[in-house]
């Protein structure tokens, strides 16, 4: 089921726009960047905590951690699936605990995929603060979940699907808004 | 078994190995799982091998043992099995000493059966877990490798399983051993070159895979002296000069020092007969993954 | 349910046919054969005008072949003693559906045919049921131990035609040397189930490529042809005739074809009042080793019907056996039909028995495999299945059409497409890797002493 393109709704430009005003966000909530650690979630979540990491390098000189964090083996829909999703390697390069984690993704939708990344997380050990970053915020949340930082929110039908799509693994920057066929 | 599902177990693996590092070593993806393993052969090894994978997924495991003594006279392993499943598992990983019973078991149930040796068959896990190691080894390729396998083949289903996979992606296998445990026919298989003696298989090999040598073999006649064995046809320190200076040497356990296998050899720098054990692991934590989630296992 | 003795059931007149008789070199298309109170009476053209042809039951064969009854030397009935497996009467009844009107049951029972009673309960339990006469074969030793002579000659007397301990091999020499020395004024010959069991010993399958990607013990070859080679020294020296059953390899073939030629020469030389005592060799193969090789084992996945003794052989071995057929080297085809308990099957493939049921099939897998690639010609596998048989075991008035033979008549359409359905079977054992096979010939009826036993192909009673 090939899906339509809608509309560009954020350009290349603008992407890297928000991702400066989060970067700047975090360094002020949380007085500085000590004990500060970026965990980007397979897949775009990466490269934005990658981002992340350089934009608040440029502002505060310092270079905060980035991890990567794989949700599959958490996912709460395995078997509904057909054939199992590939599962990918978590790398989280330091100690967390007593850290504060930010963890960073492109969309936060039903807020499923956080969930999944929450107890990921704690099975790593206990870090002291969790927050989320994320570029897109569409809406339709099913679980008790909100992003602490937000790149742009997108008010969006369930029929429409946000594609973020990065340099990075896309080879493109900008966010598109999608429709599936009738 | 095609190249492409072996790399997706071998990479699965790869991304489950990272969880044995953990403080915490349990995911929660086969919550609700039952796994049990049937073992008509004693090995503590697979088996525990298999049980904690399983655990460090969540899935809940059982195990059972019979005496191969009592197989002929007590119940049928189709009976068993179709008990097994009766109580709800979704997967069995069996171990039996005839060749082909998991294809029979297969057969009889509607659930995952995992073949954890059968006969003189296959061993495919431990296949898998030996191409893992040799690739975690040798920068994460098998092709172009030189493979030896020493000892005896003819009744090896570790040595059927590494051959299979080994050829297929792609590397050099060459075994040798006493003639009467080398099947004539094993050069038929595209990638295998059989040798007389063990030196000619070990020179320049990247790669020396030892066998478990079983002693009843001796009493069957065919060869005359565990002595004999031990000074033709085992892996000692000269002859392992021979392969390359960054060989790595493997083998399945439990192992026979001074007979393969010795000391020198296996606690040297170049043996990662451990790792095979953990490694080991992390490819029954893929293999249980890969089959145990979907809507239809 | 016999109705002996009645003129009107135990005549017929097939007409129209294409009649086959080897036993006298005819094939005559659109010819009759009348039999009347159960012996052949006339064959050929307008028969039917015959003054004895009249109120005779009429069979119409257009189109269809006429055979001597089918016979098959080599069925194990597995009565007494293993009847869950099959019994005289559904072992008959499956016969009679595959087209024979004549088999001998194998010794391998228990008790084991070594005395008279035992043959006597086989002849009159097989006369009573009536579908299919049965010439037992005896055992060679008592028990079928390998260690005393059993009593050949009374049991000869009893209708036994040739002995064996079939399933197992006579291992002991000497007491082969002296079974064949003994047989031989009794007309019958020894049959050598030709298997070292030492050679064999734990093996599940043919010794080659196959066994070794499937990790199972190999039987090689040689221990079949160790054993040949010993029985066709022993008929030399004893001057008796020997019948190698089931012959599997091209190893045996070659041995079988040099002591035939052997002993064709020492006839000649003895008959010129030369130096040297007649020896008889003959020989048989299944029609399950010309059909499958071992390669089946790992196409089923180890589907214990692949499982059967001697082994599935090679490719090669199967076109040796087909030459063999063809140049005469192998007598006759003769099934080793070889009925197993469903759950006996339904094992791990170690643990199964050997074997594989076949008798229904077995002219179909012939014609399939011999006939329709040209290698016999349908005269030829006649022959092989009737004339020669007859010919082996000396079994007078079977396996001809001649007059005064005994009215046993096999109608059968050689180009009939018959898809094999076990469940069909009137067989106890359905233990056959055919289901779903597209074979070529099939028997349509069965004419036994005159009476009309299986009529398109389904048992009168």
């Amino acid at each position: 089921m090939a899906l339509i393109e809608k509309a560009q709704i954020i350009d290349a430009d603008g992407v890297r726009r928000a991702l400066v005003r989060i970067a700047h966000e975090i360094v002020e909530r949380n007085k500085g960047t000590e004990n500060v650690v970026l965990i980007g979630i397979r897949r775009r979540g990466v490269p934005l905590a990658q981002r992340l990491s350089r934009f608040i390098k440029e502002v505060e000189g310092v270079e905060i951690p980035v991890g990567v964090l794989d949700i599959t083996l958490y996912r709460d829909d395995l078997s509904t699936l057909a054939s199992q999703p590939v599962v990918h390697k978590t790398e989280v390069p330091v100690a967390i605990q007593g850290k504060t984690l930010i963890l960073v993704d492109d969309v936060l939708y039903t807020g499923r995929t956080v969930r999944a990344a929450l107890d990921a997380i704690i099975d790593l050990g206990r870090p002291a603060v969790i927050q989320l970053a994320v570029l897109i915020d569409r809406g339709h949340r099913e679980l008790p979940i909100r992003a602490d930082y937000v790149g742009k929110n997108v008010p969006t039908s369930k029929r429409e699907v946000i594609e973020v799509r990065l340099e990075e693994v896309d080879r493109v920057n900008g966010v598109w808004i999608m429709e599936k066929p009738e | 078994m095609p190249v492409s599902d072996m790399q997706l177990i071998l990479e699965t693996a790869g991304s489950l190995k990272e969880i044995l590092t953990r403080e915490i070593k349990k995911v929660p993806t086969l919550r609700g799982k039952s796994i049990v393993t049937l073992f008509y052969e004693p090995s503590t090894r697979t088996r525990t091998s298999f049980e904690m994978a399983g655990k460090y997924m969540s899935a809940d495991t059982s195990s059972i043992t019979v005496a191969t003594s009592s197989v002929v006279k007590g119940e049928s392993l189709k009976d068993t099995a179709l008990t097994i499943q009766a109580m709800g598992a979704d997967m069995v990983i069996m171990r039996h000493s005839v060749s082909g019973s998991c294809h029979f078991l297969a057969r009889i149930l509607d659930c995952s059966v995992v073949n954890a040796g059968d006969g003189m068959h296959e061993h495919p896990s431990q296949g898998l877990l030996d191409m893992f190691t040799i690739q975690q080894h040798k920068g994460g390729h098998l092709e172009g490798l030189k493979v030896a396998i020493i000892g005896d083949v003819q009744h090896s289903r570790v040595a059927r399983s590494n051959i299979w996979g080994l050829t297929k992606m792609g590397a050099d296998v060459h075994v040798a051993g006493p003639a009467t445990l080398i099947p004539p026919e094993i050069e038929q298989i595209p990638g295998v070159t059989a040798h007389d003696r063990v030196e000619d298989a070990i020179r320049g090999a990247d790669v020396v895979n030892v066998l478990r040598l079983q002693r009843e073999r001796q009493q069957k006649g065919l060869f005359p002296t565990i002595r004999e064995y031990s000074r033709i046809y085992g892996v000692n320190r000269e002859r392992l000069a021979l392969a390359k200076d960054d060989v790595t040497v493997m083998h399945p356990g439990p192992m026979n020092r001074g007979v393969e296998i010795t000391s020198e050899v296996a606690d040297s720098d170049h043996a990662v007969i451990e790792e095979q054990v953990t490694n080991g692991v992390a490819i029954r934590m893929a293999l249980l993954y890969l089959l145990l989630g979907g809507a239809e296992a | 349910m016999a109705n002996k003795g009645s003129n009107f059931d135990t005549t017929v007149l097939i007409k129209g046919g294409r009649v086959v008789d080897p036993s006298q070199g005819l094939d005559l298309a659109g010819a009759d054969v009348l039999i009347v109170d159960g012996k052949v009476a006339k064959v050929g053209a307008g028969v039917a005008v015959h003054p004895a042809a009249k109120g005779a039951r009429v069979i119409d064969a257009a189109g269809l072949v006429v055979t001597p009854g089918l016979i098959d030397m080599h069925t194990h009935l597995r009565d007494p003693g293993f009847e869950y497996k099959e019994d005289i009467v559904s072992g008959t009844r499956a016969a009679a559906h595959g087209g024979f009107t004549t088999i001998c049951s194998m010794p391998n029972t228990n008790p084991v045919p070594d005395n008279q009673a035992i043959v006597r309960y086989i002849r009159q339990k097989a006369a009573a049921a009536g579908y299919c006469n049965v010439y037992p074969i005896g055992a060679v030793s008592k028990g079928s131990k390998g260690e005393e002579m059993a009593e050949i000659g009374d049991m000869v007397l009893e209708g036994a035609v040739a002995f064996s301990d079939d399933g197992l091999p006579v291992w002991n020499s000497e007491l082969m040397r002296q079974a064949l020395t003994y047989a031989k004024p009794f007309g019958a010959p020894i049959i050598s189930h030709s298997e070292d069991k030492s050679l064999a010993e734990g093996g599940q399958m043919h010794e080659g490529y196959w066994s070794m990607v499937l990790g199972l013990r190999g039987i090689p070859a040689a221990a079949e042809e160790v054993m040949i080679a010993r029985d066709l020294i022993l008929a030399e020296l004893t001057g008796g005739h020997i019948h190698v059953a089931h012959v599997s390899t091209r190893g045996s073939v070659d041995l079988i074809r040099r002591a035939k030629e052997r002993a064709k020469r020492v006839a000649e030389t003895a008959a010129a009042g030369g130096h040297g005592r007649p020896f008889r060799v003959t020989a048989e193969c299944t029609p399950n080793h010309v059909t499958l090789t071992d390669k089946a084992v790992y196409d089923s996945k180890y589907d214990t019907n692949t499982k059967v003794n001697p082994p599935l052989r090679t490719g090669d071995d199967v076109a040796a056996l087909k030459e063999a057929l063809a140049d005469g080297t192998i007598d006759v085809i003769a099934s080793d039909h070889a009925p197993h308990h469903f759950d006996e099957k339904d094992v791990e493939y170690s643990y199964a028995p050997n074997g594989l049921s076949c008798i229904e099939v077995s002219l179909a897998l012939a014609i399939t495999a011999l006939v329709e690639p040209g290698v016999l010609t349908l005269p030829q596998l006649v022959d092989r299945m009737t004339t020669a048989p007859a010919r082996v075991l000396g079994l007078k008035g079977k396996g001809s059409l001649a007059p005064g033979s005994d009215g046993d008549v096999t109608v059968l359409d050689p180009k009939a497409r018959v898809k094999v359905d076990l469940s069909t079977w009137y067989s106890k054992g359905k233990n056959a890797p055919y289901q779903g096979f597209e074979l070529v010939g099939q028997a349509i009826h069965t004419v036994l002493g005159g009476r009309l036993v299986m009529e398109d192909g389904v048992l009168r009673a």
